[in-house]
């Protein structure tokens, strides 16, 4: 009888929103439990594991995720909502990281950003009509030495002046 | 992304600027080993290289007595604070009836301006791998985690190769290298914000919650991941141990001469308009002089305006400080910190106020949103440089920029993020008055016309 | 003891506790935001910044934030000094960078922590010129309001949601200084303390929506020192009330009992005070009307005051032989008057014979038990708890609170010994990583409790008493033996019996939610095992209702004696105070009493069936509108004031004190005429003529005021009392004069916090206008009132030499599932399941539609999926419900929710079928 059980009812009724969590996905998360003294540990790296299939994290994924690991809906909405490398919106099918800090600002970031902008036609935060990409911006990227510098997908480029952008984004279809 | 695209010639690659020839095992023990075409080290290569000897050393020792070696070399903490990590190893309250604890290598590296740990964890994993060895033992973990900023995803598959790598060769695991000593080492990836840097904050983003600094005390040798006795160290802090085990600490002291009164080696870097930015490996207490004369100066038609010594959170300096040596004790008595040590230039022909700005955002946007200093005072501060950017300061801007620069200071806020914003912001404020006034009399001019 | 050096003067104060506490416990004031007293220190706010010095020469001195400072002994600081001064005022100005500013229209103005603070912070001038964040709010139920763009980020919300409360549908989202808090998708707040979060939320955030419906601010509402009647807890409110409405009930502190917090039940099930369907005159229905339940106006005659007694006492002397139906849901004094009028053999309690066999049986236990009887604060001190036959969430919900915080004392102790303060609640929490004091509970389905328990069983009524009797054999071989254990409940048994053994101070709750007498036979067994092994133990038993306990201490017959007397025709009069017999017993069975009663009067405030079946129904005041007494679960007898005078808003209404009218009736009866019985009176005649209820005298506040003057109802703020009335008629009255009690309908008279007193109608205090100006009122903040907790222990000591176990056949035999049939329970449930606050909206609104649970296997057998409706004989005609599969039950047990079907239906075997398979 749900209604004797507070912390169930509820999200019964609001989280279904047709998400499945995938057995493979569900196996990975239980795995990473392993490397860690409490399953709360997993949850960044089982946002992440999400992701990968997903390309974001929907919210159905919040529930069954905490579901997963015994941990409560909100610390792991409050986690994933944390953490810039966490999409809890659909994005392009390839990222664009571009730094966005302090070297890569002396070194011309904001020129780059504005021909990047204007070249794909969003802003940070954007996707572009295609859904090819989404574009974000970053803290340092640690490549200082090379600003500036962006990532797109698992890849670092730099030094980037705005007419190396068509050779860069052409092998990101 | 399998094939080679076209714009490999794109692709980055963290590199040093020092070449094999002027690299030895005696003066630079964090970069003697690494390859000039950029390439891993791998364990053969590395064991051939003398790899794992330090910690065989300290694996030989009581814990106590690897403890007096790193405090005895004075190895200060590489990831900007510049505590001993020698003390801080003898902080950690593991006795008979309590839990071992952990030992965290903070690879999170994300301070603006900031790209030498990259090097060691790409170049050089193992290296790292020892240290931690030597650290765990020191301080009787039971267990080690590296956390790696997520965006490092070249570093994250070396390291990941490395463990592999050592604990197959029974370099972790139970029984490390037959000493009867059980640590192992897991790789935790982060998932992005600045903030995960902060020791407290990154036990708490390890542990799979929001990265939220912990109130100290307790520090986190008292109470720590899951509540155990904890230790993080930075990677650049870790990879120093070996050297000091294995030569010895006061050959590791005697590094930097007399130079500086910490010992060792440092990574010092430059970026921003310098002619060769990058990365080299140099006794502690190098002038930024010595430094910025590597790289080749200036680039052509820039002259140097401001400095910033070690990072985004540490504070301007003159082209005068050029001279001084760059160690922790030193730069603090000018108004600044030595951070990490990677000097980012601002030429004459930028505007400083427009830097701050950009540094203030980024501050702004990574305040964990925990402490109402830093959560509502660095958006307000970063505005009002915008303004004053953008010629529409008003009279008081300044002073209310200051005013934030003091009420967001150490021991006001919960953690040091909003004092790091702070000192960027005071010291430009304080050298360069004249360009933040600029913002304001234009704003002045265009009300009275 | 440590004494600290504040601002060049030396107090002493508890040095375990932090600066913050320690100077608010002196009456200082220092800002704060993130700190409170129950949830402790997180240093987020940073508004509470005082300078700390190293010793008497340091001139120079360090803000420090004085919510995590140490009180040591020997510490020298300034609230005073102008930097920190300085500092606590740029900390309320960035607060106010976002806010909107909308006070006029926010519903938390007036008791606003956030005005409060920024007025003492003294920023008043705004410099933020930039834009500000706006934020999308979320629907959360029918009780709380959410407007997010007031959210100053001082996380006070979470700290109470999750980590006290244990909530886990909430949290805080996004990051910097766009942080979210609310739940992770809009939806109704599970945790059945969210109403909490109106007064632990510093600013208009959380507000309750029940009192945004019909908005009174917090200066222009009249109050009294009210307690809570929806079960029976017994916590402290303050209900507040204009135009004849109550319009918010707010906690009302009580140190020892419900501290700063309420459950949503007591909260927001007050509203059935204001039905419009209320009666407020006396109504006469001729015979032939009263058959027919009929309630078409013209069936119904009003009557005034005089009449009404003419005619009731004329119908009373019509019969021949008259009982009286008492109830547990009315105050002591109003039952005692009934049993009064009707004497004393015709007097029955009004409950039901299984739910009085157990109260009895209860009464029994706690008269001759071995050791204490916790308060909620004692509860919270224990560090191991055995629940038996209780889901506490859903019975004794604020109860539930305590047991948590009796659970996650672990974690406090774990701290200690490495020398981390309680009061540093993130640390401490991270030392504990989750490990709890051992918390055992044996009950028919999943509880709200089982998150943090060591062992959560779920067990037949038979077995869990065969548990409880296990777990004293175990303890104390003395004890009888269960025969024919199997291995898992003697495994069980003896983990429970180590850990309540290992602890200092083990708790045993129980109590009469599946009305079982050998469950309670059990229990004593656990405690008397317990006292002889001399552990400091503690036992507390819930009853079902406020009054519950006390009825039981009144005696009377139970309410089947009653029908049956009447029904068999030895009786034909009766008198029914506040008490729905529907409710109660088989509508066949009242139907048959109402039908054979000649006379029958019924005195309630809500239009019930039975008051439909009346002749004359006397329209009785609530606990907003009288006085009374009530003994609550722990023997705590605990008055509460009348709130408003209805007639001064309806002239027209003849509501009045069920105690008044009876004594009235009972005059007119006798035909003698009497002055108009006062409440002191009334409450001297019960305590008089019921020696187990003499200490009832106790429960009396003793504030000494000059005299003449009375406490104040009402702020001395309120606005518009002359006008109040002014649609009615432009001359006002007099201000209705309270003759019973030291309060006055007024705002003249004492509300101040300088005399130590118990009855405390609302808290304020100068600069203090939320909920927060109860730290003016405590001895220490988080303490007791200075005056004393309100309320008097009417039980006795406990009898350390007294009791023996139960007899060995008092154990009953394992519960054996039925083919095809299984055995009902009704089991309690928070929203719905009790009859008045079921009559609120709101209460309505978030009670889920009840279902049959059923675990998967019946499901199965059944051939039903969760949903499909199910069908039973329920007494005089079928019932059907939804199907809930609820796997955690066990086989052979069907379970229903309180409020469907009168409860005396538990423990029967029923047959069910699919509606469709007719
Ligand atoms: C906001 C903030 C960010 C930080 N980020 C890093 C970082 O990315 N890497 C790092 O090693 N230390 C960082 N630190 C310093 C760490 O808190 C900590 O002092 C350091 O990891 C200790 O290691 P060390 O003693 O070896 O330097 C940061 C500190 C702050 C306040
Ligand atoms: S100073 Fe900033 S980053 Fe540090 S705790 Fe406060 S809000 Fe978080
Ligand atoms: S009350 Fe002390 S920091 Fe919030």
């Amino acid at each position: 009888m749900s209604d004797t059980r507070f912390y169930a009812a509820a999200s019964i009724a609001t989280d279904g929103d047709g998400f499945t969590l995938h057995a493979d996905d569900r196996r990975a998360i239980l795995a990473e439990r392993g490397h860690y003294e409490q399953p709360q540990a997993a949850c960044i790296e089982a946002l992440k594991i999400v992701q990968k299939r997903n390309g974001w994290v929907p919210d159905g994924a919040i529930a069954a995720i905490a579901d997963t690991l015994g941990v409560g809906v909100g610390a792991v909405e409050g986690v994933a909502t944390f953490y810039n490398l966490i999409f809890r919106q659909p994005v392009g099918r390839n990222v664009i990281l571009l730094c966005d800090s302090s070297s890569c600002f002396l070194t011309g970031f904001e020129e780059l950003r504005d021909v990047l902008s204007e070249r794909l036609g969003i802003g940070f935060g954007e996707t572009t009509a295609d859904d090819r990409f989404t574009l974000l911006p970053t803290c340092c990227l640690g490549a200082c030495d090379r600003g500036p510098a962006l990532m797109i997908n698992d890849d670092t480029f730099g030094p980037i002046a705005p007419g190396d952008l068509d050779e860069l984004l052409e092998a990101y279809s | 992304m399998t094939a080679i695209p076209a714009n490999s010639r794109l692709r980055y690659h963290s590199q040093l600027r020092q070449g094999a020839d002027e690299r030895r095992e005696d003066t630079h023990p964090l970069t003697w080993r690494l390859r000039d075409d950029g390439a891993r080290v791998g364990l053969d290569e590395y064991r051939q290289k003398n790899g794992y000897e330090g910690a065989r050393k300290a694996l030989e020792l009581a814990p106590g007595d690897v403890i007096d070696a790193m405090k005895t070399a004075n190895v200060r903490g590489r990831g900007g604070g510049g505590f001993s990590a020698g003390v801080k190893w003898s902080l950690t309250q593991v006795g008979d009836n309590l839990p071992r604890g952990y030992l965290v290598c903070n690879a999170d590296e994300m301070e603006p301006g900031t790209f030498k740990d990259r090097l060691l964890l790409e170049q050089q994993p193992h290296l790292l791998i020892e240290g931690m060895i030597i650290a765990g033992y020191a301080n009787r973990s039971k267990y080690g985690y590296i956390f790696l900023r997520g965006e490092y995803v070249d570093a994250a598959r070396a390291v990941a190769l490395a463990i592999e790598e050592a604990r197959e060769a029974g370099l972790l695991g139970e029984d490390v290298a037959g000493s009867g000593f059980d640590f192992d080492i897991a790789l935790h990836t982060g998932a992005g914000r600045y903030i995960c840097g902060e020791e407290t904050a990154l036990i708490n983003s390890l542990e799979g919650k929001r990265a939220n600094p912990r109130a100290k005390p307790p520090f986190p040798g008292q109470a720590g991941a899951w509540g155990k006795p904890t230790v993080v160290n930075n990677v650049e802090t870790l990879c120093n141990a070996p050297a000091v085990m294995q030569h010895g600490a006061d050959w590791y002291q005697a590094l930097s001469g007399t130079l500086s009164n910490d010992g060792g080696t440092k990574l010092y870097g430059v970026s921003g308009l310098v002619e060769r930015p990058g990365l080299w490996e140099l006794p502690i207490g190098t002038s930024g002089w010595d430094i910025i004369e590597r790289a080749g100066g200036m680039r052509e038609g820039h002259t140097l305006k401001t400095w910033l010594p070690g990072g985004g959170s540490t504070g301007f300096l003159l082209p005068e400080h050029l001279e001084l040596p760059m160690d922790f004790d030193t730069i603090g008595q000018y108004g600044s910190r030595l951070g990490t040590g990677l000097i980012a230039v601002v030429s004459q022909r930028q505007s400083l106020v427009a830097l701050l700005r950009n540094l203030e955002q980024f501050f702004a946007r990574e305040s964990c949103g925990w402490c109402t200093p830093c959560r509502d005072g660095l958006p307000w501060a970063a505005k009002l440089l915008q303004a004053i950017e953008h010629g529409e300061g008003q009279p008081g801007d300044i002073e209310l920029l200051q005013e934030h620069a003091k009420n967001i200071g150490p021991g006001l806020t919960f953690c040091a993020h909003a004092p790091g914003a702070a000192m960027p912001l005071e010291s430009a404020i304080r050298h360069f008055r004249a360009d933040f006034e600029a913002g304001i009399a234009r704003h002045a001019e265009q009300e009275v016309s | 003891m440590a004494t600290i050096h504040v601002d060049g003067s030396a107090y002493d104060v508890d040095g375990s506790d932090n600066l913050l506490h320690a100077c608010l416990s002196l009456g200082l004031d220092i800002p704060y935001f993130c700190w409170h007293p129950a949830t402790g220190s997180v240093g987020a706010c940073r508004q509470c910044a005082v300078k700390q010095y190293k010793d008497a020469d340091d001139s120079q001195g360090k803000i420090v934030m004085s919510c995590m400072t140490p009180a040591a002994d020997n510490s020298w600081i300034s609230i005073d000094d102008e930097e920190a001064h300085a500092f606590r005022a740029r900390i309320t100005e960035w607060f106010m960078t976002y806010h909107p500013h909308d006070c006029p229209v926010c519903a938390e103005g007036g008791h606003c922590h956030l005005q409060d603070m920024t007025v003492m912070t003294g920023h008043s001038r705004r410099r933020y010129r930039f834009t500000k964040r706006t934020h999308h709010n979320q629907y959360l139920g029918p009780f709380v309001a959410h407007e997010m763009n007031r959210c100053i980020n001082c996380y006070r919300c979470v700290h109470f949601y999750n980590d006290y409360a244990g909530g886990e549908d909430f949290g805080v989202y996004g990051m910097n200084n766009n942080l979210y808090f609310g739940r992770h998708q809009e939806g109704v707040l599970e945790s059945p303390f969210a109403g909490n979060l109106s007064e632990v939320c510093p600013t208009g955030v959380f507000t309750d929506k029940t009192h945004t419906k019909h908005y009174t601010r917090k200066w222009d509402l009249q109050y009294a020192p009210s307690v809570c009647h929806q079960c029976s807890v017994g916590c402290n409110t303050s209900p507040g009330e204009r135009y004849g409405s109550v319009r918010r009930i707010e906690n009302r502190y009580n140190g020892e009992v419900n501290g700063h917090f309420l459950c949503d039940r007591g909260r927001f099930g007050h509203d059935y005070v204001n039905r419009d369907d209320r009666p407020r005159r006396p109504e006469w229905r001729s015979e032939e009307k009263r058959e027919g339940q009929s309630e078409r106006d013209s069936d119904i005659m009003h009557l005034d005051v005089d009449p009404a007694l003419d005619r009731g006492a004329d119908l009373l002397r019509s019969a021949r032989r008259i009982i009286g139906i008492g109830s547990p849901r009315a105050s002591l004094e109003s039952n005692h008057q009934l049993m009064a009028l009707v004497g004393k053999d015709n007097f029955s309690s009004g409950i039901a014979a299984g739910e009085q066999a157990c109260l009895e049986r209860m009464s029994a236990i706690d008269a001759a038990r071995a050791v204490a009887t916790p308060t909620l604060r004692d509860v919270e001190r224990h560090d191991a708890v055995l629940v038996l036959g209780e889901d506490l969430m859903h019975s004794a919900a604020r109860l539930a609170l305590s047991v948590r915080q009796a659970a996650l004392g672990r974690r406090v102790a774990l701290a200690a010994e490495r020398g981390i303060p309680e009061w540093n609640t993130y640390a401490v929490n991270t030392l504990a990583q989750g490990r709890c004091h051992p918390l055992y509970i044996a009950y028919p389905t999943a509880t709200g409790l089982d998150g943090i328990s060591a062992k959560s069983l779920r067990l037949a009524p038979n077995d869990i008493a065969r548990l409880g009797f296990a777990i004293a054999h175990e303890i104390d071989a003395d004890a009888p033996a269960v025969p024919d254990l199997d291995d898992a409940t003697r495994a069980h048994a003896s983990a429970v019996a180590d850990a309540l053994v290992a602890a200092e101070r083990p708790l045993v709750i129980s109590g009469g939610s599946l009305e079982s007498l050998s469950l309670l036979d059990a229990t004593a067994s656990v405690t008397r095992a317990l006292a002889r092994r001399e552990k400091r133990a503690g036992l507390l038993l819930v009853r079902r209702e406020a009054n519950s306990t006390g009825l039981a201490l009144m005696g009377g017959q139970p309410l089947d004696w009653a029908l049956d007397a009447v029904t068999d025709g030895h009786a034909d009069g009766l008198v029914v105070l506040e008490n729905e017999l529907y409710t109660r017993l088989p509508e066949a069975r009242v139907d048959a009493a109402l039908d054979a009663a000649t006379a029958l009067v019924v005195l309630d405030h809500q239009r019930t069936r039975t008051w439909k079946r009346a002749t004359l129904g006397l329209p009785a005041a609530s606990f907003a509108e009288t006085d009374g007494t009530l003994v609550n679960l722990e023997g705590r007898a605990q008055r509460f004031y009348q709130v408003y005078d209805p007639r001064y808003m309806r002239p027209e209404c003849r509501i009045h004190a069920s105690w008044r009218w009876l004594d009235t009736l009972r005059a007119s009866l006798e035909r003698s005429s009497q002055d108009a019985l006062t409440f002191e009176q009334a409450m001297d005649d019960c305590a008089r003529a019921h020696p187990a209820l003499s200490g009832m005298r106790n429960a009396v506040d003793t504030v000494a005021l000059p005299e003449g003057i009375k406490l104040a109802r009402m702020p001395h703020r309120y606005s518009g009392r002359t006008s109040l009335r002014a649609n009615i008629a432009v001359s006002e009255p007099r201000m209705p004069q309270d003759p019973d009690t030291p309060l006055a309908f007024s705002m003249e008279g004492y509300s101040g916090f300088d005399r130590p007193r118990q009855n405390v109608p609302f808290a304020w205090a100068p600069g203090w206008n939320s909920p927060q100006a109860w730290n003016k009122f405590t001895d220490v903040v988080g303490g007791h009132l200075q005056g004393g907790d309100p309320g008097a222990r009417i039980a006795g000591a406990p009898r350390p030499a007294g009791g023996a176990y139960p007899a060995a056949d008092a154990i009953p035999t394992a519960f054996v599932p039925r083919d095809a049939e299984w055995q009902l329970w009704v089991l309690p449930r928070l929203f719905g399941g009790e009859a008045t606050s079921a009559r609120a909206d709101a209460i309505a609104e978030r009670a889920e539609s009840p279902g049959l649970g059923l675990n998967g296997h019946a499901a199965q057998a059944l051939n039903a999926a969760d949903g499909t409706p199910l069908t039973f004989d329920a007494g005089n005609a079928p019932l059907t419900l939804a199907l809930r599969i609820d796997n955690s039950l066990p086989d052979g047990i069907v379970t229903l929710p309180a409020g469907v079907l009168p409860d005396a239906t538990s423990g029967r075997w029923v047959q069910l079928r699919r509606e469709d398979e007719r």
